[in-house]
């Protein structure tokens, strides 16, 4: 069953062509993980999902129903699909608390004591129950990461959008950002993971897309695109992230 | 030739001064007041995508900030009544003139204050769901305001300072007063002294008082007192 269909995805910036008409379908509880070179679009064409980035041609149909360029449409869309960045982009004025209720109170209206129990139990499941009075000055960038995805996780999404949730972590710390994300996936939730980690795309995903110069250059299984691999420049990128592996 | 300083004259005449400085502080009140509401429209409206409230914005904004504020003041005063014919007090005239020209320059540290967030935080809003005017009110704005204080408190303190043209339209302010009891006492060093020493006193307390409000918002991590 599809949730989301994308057809003919195009972007463009100035001169250059980040998505030459990507298409691609995800279904209800698929987790695609989405690998490429840097320059490859990845993170545009997530962005360009839930239209943070205006696409310049092609549509995005979720559950059945085509996305206009309205605000209100967005709005509403945005709801449905959590993002959660690189960079966290916590509202340092909030506490980590105030960060998770803040859409449930101003988008969704919700009471103060609806909002806080919500947002109580989306920090407990990743973990962060006692860091609620804490401002994002004073986590750690996997406590950030953590908010960030409950902050994401309390509007209820249908379709979740991670763009490398790790790559500003310290190594140590990526493991418990990691472990949130695979219990989400152990829970059925819906997907896409634009990552630089194989081994937990390897082991998370249920589908592996390689982009390639702004188009889809080879998908499937992740037996299938990291271990066989069947272009060549899907085997020269993973080489190239094997090189130091022990 | 040694001179002789004199306070008493001046401290007779404390109920001038008092007055005085309490008209100073109803002009500044009002415009830095009316000045910041009508400064967030201005730079809102400023940072529209749409022309037709983007241009007007800049107008009025060029406008104030570039001639000089006594002409402003002389021209709301004696021009406008002419054109329009409403008879203006020279209170009035003071609080219009130096609304709008605040409201200028407070534009302008809004806009500045505004595009200093960071995309990030715009994205952060967005992706939860919220409408521009909900991430600007909610998320953009307060962050803004806090980087502000400092460049407010300058226009503030310069806003007061300003203040002390509403003299030359006969506004009884503090300076006004000065000028009334140098030249009733003749003893203007003196008046002059203590007036400066008041205005001293109050935009010191000013300052001291923003830089607490600073120093409180500092909590959250994000401030410009380290």
């Amino acid at each position: 069953m599809t949730l989301l269909r994308v057809e003919g995805l195009t972007k463009r910036y100035g001169a250059t062509d980040v998505l030459r008409g990507v298409d691609l379908d995800v279904d209800h509880g698929e987790r695609i993980a989405i690998l490429g070179a840097s320059g490859s679009g990845k993170s545009t064409l997530l962005r360009c999902l839930n239209f943070m980035e205006m696409p310049d041609a092609g549509t995005v149909t979720l559950d059945g129903q085509a996305i206009g360029r309205r605000e209100s449409e967005l709005v509403k869309l945005r709801q449905r699909i959590g993002m959660v960045f690189q960079q966290f982009n916590l509202f340092p004025h909030m506490t980590a608390i105030g960060n998770v209720m803040e859409g449930l109170r101003t988008v969704r209206r919700f009471g103060k004591a609806k909002a806080r129990a919500r947002a109580e139990t989306e920090l407990a499941r990743v973990g962060l129950a006692d860091k609620a009075e804490t401002y994002p000055a004073h986590l750690s960038g996997g406590q950030k990461q953590r908010v960030a995805i409950a902050r994401a996780l309390a509007m209820d999404p249908e379709l979740l959008l991670f763009d490398e949730p790790t790559s500003a972590l310290d190594p140590e710390l990526v493991g418990e950002v990691l472990t949130v994300i695979r219990s989400l996936a152990e829970e059925g939730r819906t997907m896409l993971l634009v990552t630089h980690e194989l081994g937990f795309a390897y082991h998370v995903a249920t589908r592996v897309i390689f982009l390639a110069d702004g188009t889809i250059h080879e998908q499937g299984t992740p037996d299938e695109v990291l271990k066989r691999p069947r272009k060549e420049r899907t085997q020269s990128f993973l080489a190239r992230h094997k090189e130091f592996s022990l | 030739m040694t001179y002789t300083w004199d306070f008493a004259p001046v401290v007779a005449n404390w109920d001038l001064l008092a007055e005085g400085l309490l008209n100073t502080l109803k002009v500044t009140g009002t415009a830095l007041s009316c000045g910041l509401a009508l400064g967030l429209v201005l730079a809102l409206m400023r940072l529209s995508r749409h022309r037709l409230t983007s241009w007007p914005a800049g107008f009025v904004i060029e406008v104030f900030r570039t001639t000089p504020p006594l002409v402003q003041l002389f021209w709301f005063f004696f021009a406008l009544p002419l054109l329009v014919g409403i008879e203006m007090t020279p209170f009035m005239a003071a609080a219009v003139t130096f609304s709008i020209q605040s409201a200028a320059f407070f534009a302008e540290v809004f806009r500045a204050g505004i595009q200093s967030v960071e995309r990030g935080q715009w994205d952060g809003a967005r992706a939860i769901g919220m409408t521009y005017a909900q991430a600007m009110q909610r998320i953009v704005l307060p962050q803004a305001v806090k980087r502000m204080i400092p460049a407010f408190m300058e226009r503030a303190i310069e806003l007061m300072k300003t203040t002390t043209l509403v003299a030359t339209i006969s506004y009884a302010d503090l300076l006004f007063a000065a000028n009334e009891i140098s030249q009733k006492t003749f003893r203007p060093l003196e008046t002059y002294t203590v007036v400066a020493l008041v205005y001293f006193v109050l935009i010191f307390l000013a300052s001291l008082l923003a830089r607490q409000l600073e120093l409180r918002l500092a909590r959250s991590g994000e401030s410009t007192v380290r």
